[in-house]
């Protein structure tokens, strides 16, 4: 089910990785991965903990340098074009990302122009439009000349997305937007995302924990373990029984989520799985 | 932007809204940056004009003017040429080159600890300019070469053993091998001949008690340069303080980062090589700055910061004690000392301080 790359930029795949070997030291913790990362939809890997998947969207975002292989933008190795350009195509937002004491929401969502700045070029009228626009789509204008670190936590993560949105690239990745937050505003931020996504067109990565939401959100789903890409494709046809036990090592029924019709994951446990044994 | 798609509805009107509320936000913390620039630069002009026209000798405004343009006043032009103005120029450069490299050290390492002289680094350039000073009887421009040289080889080795980052594991080493380097210093004064409690105190805390002009020029000369690169290359601090990951998001590369670095490291070696490691300059004015402005970085005004706290720490120790000449440093690190503490009990080490 795997995906090789094909000439990526030419066809509908900006972003791709291509016999990716990422890792820390002499350790590999993602091994030989081809990734296409479809545009314009929203894109989720999910895995257990420790599967590399947060290391794996470090890797895409360029922070860090494969041991083999290579993460294609546009067509291009992306470690061989300048930073600054790839910012202005290529957002990330790390997982809990700390504000600078004293910033004021207006200040960090304007850090996110930087990469439109240079030299010769500093804040012009476009920064306060692109700015403007980010507070209004993540609805927090309100919050305009607030400090960061007094906002809830909730609060707090869309202002980082709008920073990551006044940066205004066509791609954005994120690393558990979700994260220390509660169900309701968990649901809040990827309907946030899924909007944006749906609005702008900006084609999304993230890396989440929850895989009910995760097959609720993405329109397309890869599942890693250890390092390597076990499914990939729709909700539809990632979230079965054997590969949620194969990804996970849960024993698990996979029924239709009454809200949403995607594939809706039920842990079975131990505990429970003894009971069920007697039932039959 | 036209590409980007507005909120339907009232799109219009509640765009013109919207960007007014976002420069209505955006002035609140620029008008207070320009208070905090203007008030720290009249405070620095003032103490600068206290510490060369008043003291235990006093020169009026219009002799201060004729000695500079060559009239020769008995009296008045030796103590103003050869004492007051050195020392209080001297002092204000050295404040400067401390101020900027605290700041870029506590806002790139992201700790407010992490300023060179807690971490070894002022101390590296005093240890290594002192050797060359005491041992081998160097002068001028050699000493601050080879101070830079001491300088960077402390930050090498406290990166090298304490990883890339700044954190409680950087602090430590950093506080390690400043303890080294102050015992190179005392092994040095056990070397020479003439034992001078000026010299040993220049060089351990830091003085601009007695410096000739030649090398406050070449201070003067090599700020002249690196300032302005700062300038350049320090916007970039306000994505780096975002966190590595966030930065290398927004285009920084990791470089850039280093290079600021290494820019506060050679400010810090040029200082000391003129003044010596004049206690918690760097330390402090980064954190006094940024308390002023809200909480919010300012290089531009640690380096004002720094210059008053040395300019002023200099008046008072001039003339805190009679007939006592004490050295900048010591009144600097008293007041720094129970300022560490303070920032200590707050806990505030991480880096959500920085």
């Amino acid at each position: 089910m795997t995906a090789t790359p094909t000439h990526p930029g030419t066809g509908t795949s900006r972003l791709a990785a291509a016999g990716l070997t990422l890792g820390y030291a002499d350790t590999a913790v993602v091994h030989d991965l081809d990734l296409r990362v479809p545009d314009g939809k929203v894109s989720v890997i999910v895995g257990a903990n420790a599967c590399g998947k947060s290391t794996l969207l470090r890797g895409i975002a360029r922070l860090l340098r494969p041991q083999s292989g290579a993460v294609l933008l546009d067509g291009e190795v992306i470690h061989r074009q300048p930073t600054k350009q790839v910012a202005r195509v290529l957002g990330l937002l790390p997982q809990n990302p700390v504000a600078p004491e004293g910033v004021t929401v207006v200040d960090l969502v304007g850090r996110g122009r930087h990469p439109h700045h240079g030299t010769f070029r500093r804040w012009t009228s476009a920064d306060d439009e692109a700015v403007a626009e980010a507070l209004t789509l993540t609805d927090t204008l309100g919050l305009a000349d607030r400090v960061v670190d007094e906002l809830s936590g909730g609060q707090r993560q869309r202002v980082w997305i709008a920073m990551a949105l006044a940066q205004g690239t066509d791609l954005l990745l994120l690393d558990e937007p979700t994260t220390y937050l509660d169900v309701a505003h968990q649901v809040e931020m990827l309907d946030l995302l899924a909007e944006l996504n749906a609005r702008r067109g900006t084609t999304i990565v993230m890396v989440l924990h929850d895989l009910n939401l995760s097959a609720r959100y993405a329109d397309h789903l890869v599942a890693l373990r250890g390092g390597r890409v076990v499914a990939e494709g729709t909700p539809r046809e990632v979230v079965t029984e054997e590969v949620v036990r194969e990804v996970f090592g849960l024993d698990n029924r996979v029924i239709d989520d009454p809200v949403s019709h995607t594939p809706l994951v039920v842990p079975v446990g131990r505990h429970l799985s003894a009971t069920n044994q007697e039932n039959r | 932007m036209t590409d980007m798609l507005t909120p339907t509805g009232t799109a219009a009107t509640a765009d013109v809204d919207a960007l007014e509320v976002v420069r209505a936000a955006r002035r609140t913390p620029q008008r207070r940056y320009a208070l905090v620039i203007g008030g720290l630069s009249v405070a620095l002009f003032g103490a600068f004009a206290a510490r060369v026209l008043l003291g235990d000798y006093t020169i009026t405004v219009p002799d201060f003017f004729r000695i500079l343009t060559g009239t020769d006043i008995p009296g008045a032009t030796y103590i103003l040429m050869e004492s007051k103005l050195p020392r209080a120029v001297l002092a204000l450069l050295a404040g400067v080159a401390f101020g900027v490299a605290g700041a870029l050290f506590q806002t790139t390492l992201r700790n407010p600890l992490a300023s060179p002289d807690i971490i070894g680094v002022s101390l590296g350039a005093s240890a290594t300019a002192v050797v060359a000073i005491a041992l081998w009887g160097w002068q001028g421009l050699p000493v601050s070469g080879v101070a830079v040289l001491g300088a960077i080889s402390v930050a090498l080795v406290v990166r090298l053993v304490a990883g890339p980052h700044g954190g409680h594991r950087l602090i430590l080493v950093g506080i390690g091998l400043a303890a080294a380097m102050q015992s190179v210093i005392q092994y040095v004064f056990t070397r020479v001949d003439e034992y001078d409690a000026q010299l040993v105190l220049r060089w351990l805390t830091g003085s601009v008690n007695g410096v000739a002009w030649p090398t406050i020029r070449l201070l003067a000369l090599v700020l002249a340069v690196l300032l302005p690169v700062t300038w350049w290359l320090c916007r970039s601090l306000r994505a780096t303080e975002l966190g590595d990951d966030t930065a290398a998001g927004l285009g920084v590369s990791r470089t850039r980062s280093e290079l600021l670095l290494l820019l506060g490291v050679v400010l810090v070696a040029v200082g000391v090589a003129a003044a010596g490691p004049i206690a918690f300059v760097s330390f402090l004015a980064g954190p006094i700055a940024r308390a002023l402005n809200g909480g919010r970085t300012t290089i531009l005004g640690s380096a004002l910061a720094g210059a008053l706290i040395v300019v002023a720490a200099d008046y008072v120790a001039d003339y805190l004690i009679p007939d006592t000449n004490l050295p900048v440093g010591v009144v600097t690190g008293a007041v720094g000392a129970p300022f560490l503490l303070w920032l200590l009990v707050r806990g505030r080490t991480g880096r959500r301080a920085a």
